[in-house]
């Protein structure tokens, strides 16, 4: 089966500031991806220019079987999309809303209402169906934007930051919510928030200024940065003759010293995969130096996202 | 052109649940209705809407017709909601289309209000029907093209105060300014000054005529207002 989203070499200038360079990424249908990436990445940028709302400087994009840029508007009948704000129209009410939102996607008179009962259902608006939108809470109107872009039943979902400025508990009914979607709709999500992502996609893409910096199932890149785990050791020992004898051991990448109350404090990465603790602990206990502390530290998604946004 | 009818109706009942649009209607009916009974109801005088449709009605309308205009897509910029109409399969054009119907539809509601002039000039006299048709086709043309103008303003800036103030500016020009510097020249810059003025193509129908060169005036003038605003809604999602 074909790609759900291929995106080849997207860059976008805002003037001369390069919001996105050269992405490039394909999502299978069916699934729940997780655009990842710090405030100011271009996730909102990439989101736009998938929805068919602003042309790329260069590069392609197809969504659903439809060129972005050249048959925009057919691609936009089989996508849902919620922005940032969840802009909507403050004097309406939110059946009014969605009947107008379902007549604009082009959803048959006779199918709308079946339709407005359905996302209604989904989405919980029960309560305040028949209110007007200006008076509704942050979280209803993010379920109302949500209903809204699940009203012509598309088959691809763009959100863009779903779950910002809710509460927790709203955030955990929404996550619930986006991951039912997945069974009948490809989803994508962007989030600046990395559990986010690891609790509700099948598959993250990792940007970071504008480029992809990762992508992969969130086990699976976890595993791959966890690899790079690195050993803490914390001993007494002439500060030179340490550093020597630690990076003579094979597999060794790097070593690190620093002086701490007292005690030396060294941070060794290995080389690969390879498991150091071993062939450290014999070293020490050959030169017979005094070891308080010895342990590794398993890098996690967390802080291979963290360094990201540190910048490397 | 999907979609533009579904715009349409949403701009126009959004009038009627918004206190701009009676605000509109308020001043529009306060205004004619002075001018009206100060002018017609006095025995002798003739049985015409002459007095709604003289030479003032393009400068009221000058006044409102921004204020009807403003909002329509400054506020969809403003409030990020153009994001969620333009991801819709819906094109440029339709949605200025639907816009602009919208406008022009409300605009007809408040014409229609002054139909019931009509009722004293049929009780009391016999009006002359060619000058009432002349006169509401004037009207409605010379709406379209203000609303066109509006809308043009609208779609340039997410700024209602800076539409209405820009639509105004251009308005007067066009309605007023240009009569006014054309009384004032000779030769072909008069006649230029002359032929681009609301004020002197209205003339005609001020007088009960129809012209077809006035018709095109106003319907190309819209169309090319229209046009733009197009344009610059296409632009402005290329920044
Ligand atoms: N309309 C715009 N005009 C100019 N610069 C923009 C515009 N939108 C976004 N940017 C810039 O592009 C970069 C990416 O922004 P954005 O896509 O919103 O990031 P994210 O959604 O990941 O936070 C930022 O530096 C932002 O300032
Ligand atoms: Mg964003």
């Amino acid at each position: 089966m074909a790609a759900m989203i291929e995106v080849q070499n997207l860059t976008k200038y805002y003037g001369s500031l390069r919001a996105i360079s050269e992405l490039s990424f394909s999502i299978a249908g069916g699934q729940v991806v997780g655009f990842l990436g710090p405030n100011g990445a271009g996730k909102s940028t990439t989101l736009r220019i998938l929805c068919g709302y602003q042309p790329a400087s260069s590069g392609s994009a197809r969504v659903a079987g439809f060129d972005v840029f050249n048959q925009s508007r057919q691609m936009r009948a089989h996508i849902g999309y919620l922005p940032e704000s969840t802009p909507l129209y403050p004097e309406m009410r939110v059946r009014e809303y969605l009947r107008f939102r379902a007549r604009l996607k082009g959803v048959s008179g006779a199918q709308i209402s079946r339709r407005i009962e359905q996302v209604n259902g989904q989405c919980w608006l029960a309560e305040f169906i028949n209110r007007p939108i200006g008076q509704l809470s942050k979280g209803m109107r993010q379920r109302v934007g949500l209903a809204d872009a699940l009203i012509n039943d598309p088959q691809v979902l763009f959100l863009d930051e779903p779950t910002i400025g809710l509460d927790p508990t709203q955030i955990r009914e929404t996550r619930h919510l986006i991951g039912s979607l997945g069974e009948k709709h490809t989803v994508v999500l962007s989030s600046h928030i990395l559990s986010e992502v690891e609790a509700t996609c099948n598959e993250v893409i990792i940007i970071a200024r504008g480029h992809k910096v990762a992508q992969g199932r969130p086990r699976e890149l976890g595993a791959q940065v966890a690899g790079q785990s690195s050993l803490i050791v914390e001993v007494q020992a002439p500060a030179a003759a340490l550093q020597a004898a630690v990076a003579a051991l094979d597999g060794v990448r790097q070593v690190q010293v620093h002086e701490n109350d007292g005690w030396l404090r060294v941070r060794v990465e290995p080389q690969g995969g390879n498991d150091l603790r071993q062939p450290l602990s014999r070293l020490i206990q050959q030169k017979g130096w005094p070891l308080r502390e010895l342990r590794r530290e398993v890098a996690s998604l967390e802080d291979y996202f963290v360094k990201i946004v540190a910048g490397q | 052109m999907g979609g533009a009818w579904t715009i349409t109706r949403k701009e126009l009942l959004g009038y009627f649940c918004s206190p701009i649009g009676y605000v509109v209607l308020v001043i529009f009916l306060g205004l004619n209705g002075y001018l009206f009974g100060m002018t017609n109801l006095e025995p002798g005088m003739e049985a015409s809407l002459r007095p709604l449709f003289g030479r003032f009605m393009p400068l009221v309308l000058l006044f409102i017709m921004p204020m009807l205009t403003m909002r329509l897509l400054s506020e969809e910029f403003r409030s990020g909601t153009i994001e969620t109409l333009m991801t819709a399969p819906i094109n440029d054009a339709a949605v200025i289309a639907g816009k602009f119907l919208g406008a022009l539809l409300y605009y007809m509601v408040l014409l229609a209000t002054t139909l019931f002039y009509l009722i004293p000039l049929v009780r009391h006299g016999t009006p002359d029907w060619g000058g009432v048709v002349a006169g509401y086709l004037g009207l409605v043309l010379v709406g379209a093209l203000y609303i066109a103008a509006g809308l043009l303003f609208s779609a340039c800036t997410s700024n209602q105060i800076i539409a209405v103030i820009c639509s105004f500016v251009f308005l007067a020009l066009l309605a007023v300014i240009t009569d006014w510097i054309a009384m004032n020249v000779e030769g072909t810059p008069r006649f230029l000054l002359q032929y681009i003025s609301v004020g002197y193509q209205y003339g005609d129908f001020v007088r009960g005529a129809i012209s077809l060169s006035s018709v095109a005036y106003f319907l190309t003038g819209t169309f090319f207002l229209l046009f733009v605003s197009v344009k610059v809604l296409e632009s402005r999602r290329w920044r």
